[in-house]
Parts: structure tokens; sequence; C-alpha cells
């Protein structure tokens, strides 16, 4: 720890403050990196990284990996837009995705033929407004009866109107609205003579597009507005004597936030050229709210970069096997380096994995050849590296049943591993990790649907424990009251 | 009345007055038929036990509470008084009445600069698009919330400059806490100022110089003070008048030592005198 010979004496107020600030960055490297770009200032930062944003498709990115960059860049808007409701005026909103079904309806249907003879066909620059200032009416709407929920019971009430979204687009007025088969013949975004067909178009769209709402909120988030939001959030009868009107606040809060994820949907439904109801269901309201809190609550950079590190690692890394693992076992290692102390613990505990995986390779290979004969599933380094050290059974239905009796097992052990210490919680350590290799490799690496939940809810924890204020977030304190 | 200021007697016009004001919470009454008055510039303290009143006066005055009978009014500067009974907690702090509270009540993941301009919404009027746009009046107004903030900040000296701005609240000790609180109520341009216990936790200097701090509040941005306090040297050092209320009633009413030497509020705090009880009997 350097001390500025400039700076406050040792122990003094201001030092104790300077400490506490400096404890808020990320560790190593990170902070570094986060302290550089403060120096910066805010504008140069996101241009920066809007600019990164834009030049990433000249590595020459493949059609999935650009799909896999749209949809993160609309989940990273949405992120931004529910941070408005959620991080700075405190209402905790399970109804936001709705907001985001109606941008993407209103837009499919001025821009598709499904209403009047021939359709409407209006230009983006006329539609985008029309619906954004459709989605802030309803969001006032919605806000009206229950702004004077608190807490859980605003939650409860939201996330109906979030079910009701499903369920009318589901089963009201099929002709228009499509049922459950949706609406599939919805013009690109076109206007002044511009038409955006392809999907290059549409991520150097969605950049420019996030990058200018980060830009638009944070002048918003450090204004008038922005203030009464926050204070709102900390204590709302003390922002009610501080001259805020506290609903009228809050409302605002509500509709900014549903002008923001009506913009998503707009985009989103015009790249996809059709929209679903389930388009708009709880799975992607917790992916927003993965990425919102991954990233740090209240933060917009948070927000973005935690949604972009969510959907990439959920719709991008996650879907190919290869990837997976080495995320699997590079997150796993992560962990062990940071949390196994001292140095020496750490070694015994990979030394004995290693010997313990080895050893049981070979004594079952020497009693059954079969039941070594499957081989890990991963492919590619990790596979081969492993090939000695893990047991898969040949058969494919052996394995899959070993799999699941082991993925029981290891919740068994995780669980013990928590509540044992000392020493046992040592020697339990080495086949816990050998058993999760284990079931990772028989069972779970070839099923990404399963493996990206637990994925990211692995990640989550992780966070969860090791930074809760999340990425780019600040700490805060609750007060009870 | 304390010396050092020119006296506020009966001649200045109320700012606020209390008329015949009552609240019930069910069969409680929390408060019965209380008058009050207090005038430009003049400093009230409210004395009293623990459970006689006190904040839920500065509750109805504020409206958090609606009264159950009687009436609340406020003097709007140049005309006759209104009635603010019923009103809305920010329209009531709109017409110029800032309280403190005794359970602080700060916005504490904000910035002490930050707790202080947010204050300054009822003051001020741009929309949310002037302030993104960064339109004349947005930005006037921005600048001019700072330096409103900057000039209430700078009443407490060092102890809430410089590196401190830029703090969140939470991370101020319980004195500064107190005094961010009088800041914060000070940005929102009262005329009448409550404050609920502004030296309770403070040790006897810092409570000196909440004595001294009153006084200076009211003589430099010349605003009526209603003050809840148990600390006798603060209530002795800066009261104008002194009411002490007691299970909701006002019990005495006058200068600090004719209040403090009333029967009435020595029973109140000490309870009947033996003999009395036996005499009474």
């Amino acid at each position: 720890m350097s001390i500025d010979p400039q700076g406050p004496k040792v122990g003094a107020d201001e030092w104790v403050a300077r400490q506490g600030h400096r404890r808020e960055y990320l560790p190593s490297w990170l902070g570094h990196a986060q302290r550089a770009g403060e120096r910066v200032g805010w504008w140069p930062r996101l241009a920066i990284a809007g600019l990164a944003g834009l030049a990433l498709p000249l590595l020459g990115l493949g059609g999935f990996q650009l799909q896999v960059g749209i949809d993160a860049l609309v989940i990273a808007l949405l992120a931004v837009g529910l941070n408005i409701v959620v991080g700075w005026a405190g209402l905790l909103d399970l109804g936001y995705v709705a907001f985001f079904g109606c941008g993407a309806y209103g837009y499919a249907l001025l821009s598709s033929p499904q209403l009047g003879a021939n359709g409407i066909h209006l230009p983006y620059w006329l539609s985008l407004p029309i619906v954004m200032i459709g989605a802030a009416l309803l969001g006032l709407a919605v806000g009206l009866p229950s702004r004077r929920l608190l807490g859980d019971y605003l939650a409860i009430v939201t996330l109906f109107f979030g079910e009701a979204f499903v369920e009318v687009t589901n089963n009201v007025a099929p002709s228009k609205l499509g049922g459950p088969n949706g609406i599939t013949t919805i013009d690109p975004i076109s206007g002044f003579g511009i038409q955006l067909t392809t999907n290059e178009s549409y991520y150097y769209l969605l950049v420019i597009v996030l990058v200018v709402t980060m830009a638009v909120l944070r002048l918003l988030e450090y204004s008038r507005t922005g203030r009464a939001w926050r204070a709102v959030r900390e204590d709302p009868l003390a922002a009610a004597a501080m001259t805020i009107p506290v609903n009228r606040v809050k409302l605002s809060a509500f509709a900014c936030g549903a002008m923001v994820a009506a913009l998503a949907g707009t985009i989103f439904a015009a790249q996809q050229a059709s929209v679903f109801p389930t388009d708009f269901d709880t799975p992607i309201l917790i992916l927003i709210y993965a990425g919102l809190i991954l990233g740090g609550i209240g933060s917009i950079a948070g927000a973005a970069t935690g949604a972009l590190v969510v959907m990439v690692i959920y719709d991008g890394v996650l879907r190919s096997p290869a990837e997976a693992s080495i995320l699997f076992y590079g997150l796993g290692l992560l962990t062990l380096l940071v949390k196994l102390r001292p140095w020496r613990r750490l070694a015994v505990v990979l030394g004995a994995t290693v010997a313990l995986g080895f050893a049981a390779h070979a004594i079952a290979a020497a009693i059954a050849p079969s039941a070594v004969a499957g081989g890990p599933q991963s492919t590619g380094l990790i596979g081969d590296g492993l090939q000695d050290w893990i047991i898969v059974p040949g058969n494919p239905q052996t394995a899959q049943t070993v799999g699941n009796f082991g993925f029981v097992v290891l919740i068994c052990l995780a669980l013990t591993l928590v509540q044992v210490k000392g020493r046992w919680r040592t020697i339990l350590l080495v086949p816990t990790i050998y058993l999760a290799a284990f079931v990772w490799e028989a069972r779970l690496v070839n099923e990404p649907s399963i493996t990206r939940q637990l994925m990211i809810g692995a990640i989550l924890i992780v966070m969860m424990i090791s930074r809760p204020q999340g990425l780019l977030g600040q700490r805060r304190v609750e007060v009870a009251t | 009345m304390s010396a050092g200021h020119e006296p506020t007697g009966g001649t200045a016009a109320p700012v606020l007055e209390l008329d015949r004001l009552s609240l019930s919470f069910g069969g409680l009454r929390a408060l019965s038929e209380l008058d009050l008055q207090v005038r430009e510039r003049e400093v009230v303290s409210i004395i009293g036990p623990n459970g006689a009143g006190k904040t839920t006066v500065f509750n109805v005055i504020t409206g958090v509470y609606e009264p159950s009978a009687g009436d609340v009014r406020f003097g709007a500067h140049p005309g006759p008084a209104e009635s603010i009974a019923g009103r809305p907690p920010y329209a009531i702090a709109r017409l110029g009445i800032a309280r403190t509270f005794q359970t602080l009540r700060l916005f504490m993941n904000m910035s002490v600069l930050e707790n202080v301009m947010a204050a300054t919404y009822g003051g001020t009027r741009a929309m949310p698009w002037e302030s993104v746009l960064r339109l004349p009046r947005a930005r006037r107004e921005e600048r001019e919330a700072r330096v409103l903030a900057e000039e209430v900040l700078s009443f407490f000296g060092q102890r809430l400059a410089g590196y401190r701005w830029d703090q969140p609240a939470y991370s101020l000790s319980y004195a500064n806490r107190r005094r961010l609180e009088i800041a914060r109520a000070l940005a929102t341009r009262p005329r009448l100022l409550l404050l609920d216990e502004p030296a309770a936790g403070m040790n006897p200097a810092e409570t000196h110089e909440v004595t001294e701090l009153i006084g200076q509040i009211r003589d430099e941005r010349e605003i009526s003070i209603l003050v809840i306090e148990h600390d006798m040297h603060v209530v002795s050092g800066c009261s104008d008048r002194v009411v002490a209320l007691d299970h909701g009633v006002k019990i005495a009413e006058g200068g600090f030592d004719q209040v403090a030497n009333h029967p009435a509020v020595v029973e109140a705090y000490l309870g009947r005198h033996p003999e009395d009880l036996a005499g009474a009997e």
C-alpha cells in the first residue's frame, strides 16, 4: 500500500475515506483499468466502448456470432432501461419484459399487413415515437394503481402484468395478434430511403442505439430527475419532506423504463421479422435481471456490461460443448485459486485430485476395461488431457445413468462440504472435484440447455459471495426502517 | 427571551398556527386541542417526556398525518395564513416548511452534495429532456442548486466541506449526519424549519455548536424555527418561547425559566411529590 506524500495523514478522516474508496475498485489490473477510465471521464469511455463495439464485426464475425451479438445488445438495452426502475427508483418491476413485448408488438402491428386491408407500413421515424409514447402511457397505467405498493407487493402486481401480456398475445384477437403463431411478416426498419435488411446493419444500429441511450441516461442520472429517483429509492418519506412528489417521480421512472424497453422491442421485432408471445416470457426477464445483478444494480455501465457478459456466455459460449468445457474448468480452477489458501493447501488438493483420477482410472481399467471405454465427452485439448484420468463407461446408456446418479451424489457432497470445517473440508474437496468433473464429462457437457442455466446460476452465486455490488456497481448500505 | 438579537414580541405575524389541533389513532388521543403559534423569526422549543406527542406534532404539520380535528395554518409570505391540513407532504414542503428527522433519514447511498441538491427539486422546474439536452434553464438551475448546496453546507464550516462532498452519506459520523440533515432541510429554502432533536447523540461541545447554529440560522436566513429537544442547555440557549407537552396536551407555555419551574412540567417529568400524593388521598 503506497502512501501519497501529498495526501492526508494516515488515520485521519480523509485518509480513511480514501482507503474506503480504493476498496471499491475491482482487484488487480482490472482496478487499474477502472481507475484509468475514471480519469478519462464518462463520455470518452463510452465513445471508446462504442467504437470498439462497431469495430468488432471487422474481425470477421460469422452469422452465429453476429446473432449472439445482436441478442446480447438487445438484452443490454433492456437491462439499461430496467436499471432506471429497479436500480434508481428502487421499484422491483417483474413485468418489465411486457413493455419490451408491447414495443415489439406495437412495431409489428404498425409495420406489417396485419391491420386493415393492406396493413400499415409506417416509416420507422414515425412508428418509433408512437410505440415509445404508447409504452410510456402503458407504464403510467400500470404504475398508477400500483404506485402505493411497496417492495414485494409491487413485484407481485407487475409479475401479473407480465403474465397477462403473454396471455393476451396468445389468446386475444388471433386474426390481428396472431395468437401463439405470432406475427411473421414484419417489415425491416426503413425510413429516409434506407432499409435495414442485413444482420450487420442491425448490429451497428443496436450498438449506436445502446451508446446513445446510455449517454442520455448518464445525463439524466446526475440531473434533477435522476436525483429525485434515487432519493425516492433511499427514503420515500424523507424525499417527500424535501419537496419531491414521490408518486409522480415513481411513475416517471416507470414510464422512462417502459420507453427504453419499447425501443428495444421495435428493433428486436424488425430484426427477427417476427414476434411470438414466448419471446416475451419470464426466461427473458430472468436474463435481464441476471445481467443487471451481475453488472451492478444502479450502474449504467454495469447493467450493459453485465447483460453483454451474461448473454455472450449464455447464448454464445455455452451452446458449443468445447467452449462450455473451457468455461467450466476455467471457472472451477479460478474459484479454487481464489478461495483456497494457503498455497500449500491448494497444491495438496490439486495434486490429490490428479492422483485420485489416475489411480481410479487405472484400477477401473484393470477390473473392467468397458467401464472406462467411453472416454471424456469434451473434445479437443481438454478431452485429450482427461483421457486417462476420468472414468466414463463405454455404453452411452450406462454413462447417462451413472451420470445422473453421480449428480445427486455431487449435490449431497457439496452440501456436506459446506457443513464441515478444517481438515475434513480439504479431504472431502478432492472427491467432490473429481465427481464434478465426472458428472460434467459423462452427462452434462452435451446438454447445453441444462448446463447454461446451471452455469449462469453458478456465476451469479460466485459473484454474490465475492462482490455483492456486481462488476461495476457501487457498494450500498441498506437502511432498515 | 434570550439576549443577543432583536426581540420578537407578539406584534410579529404568526408564520405557523395550530388551532385546536387533535389527532387520534383509534381510541388513542395522540394530540388533543393543541394551540400553538410560531411567529416570524422566532425560535420555539417543544419539550416533554417520551411519548408526549412532540414528533407527532411535526408529523401533522408536515402532512404525514392528517389531523382528526382542528387546523394547521401557514403564512404564505405576504398573503394571509392558509390552511395546510390534509395537503400531501411534498406540497407542504414546497410552501416553505422543512424538517429534520429524529431517526436520521438521509439518502444514505447518495453523496453529501447530492443529498442537499436533491432537496432543491421543488424549487426547480427543468424537465428530464431539458436536463438531457443541457438546455439553458436546466443548466442555470443546476448551477444555482450547486451554489445553494455549497452555501448551506458552508454553515457547518469544515465539517461538511471539501472531500466530504463526494462521499456517500453513510460514511459520515453520527453528528455529521445530523448536520447534513439540517443542511438538506435548508436547501428547500424554508420559512419554517422543524428540528427534531438536533442535538441527540452529540457531545457537549457539539451540543453547544448546535445551540449557536440555531440562532445563526434564524438570524442569517430569517427563518422561524420549531425545535424538539431533550437537552435543556440547548432549549434554554436558543428558545424565545418554550411549550411543554404531556400526553398530547399542552401543559405549559412561556419563557424557559417559567416553563421549567412550572409544577405541571415538573410533575410530567418526575411524577407527583409524595407529600402531595398523600394529601390528595
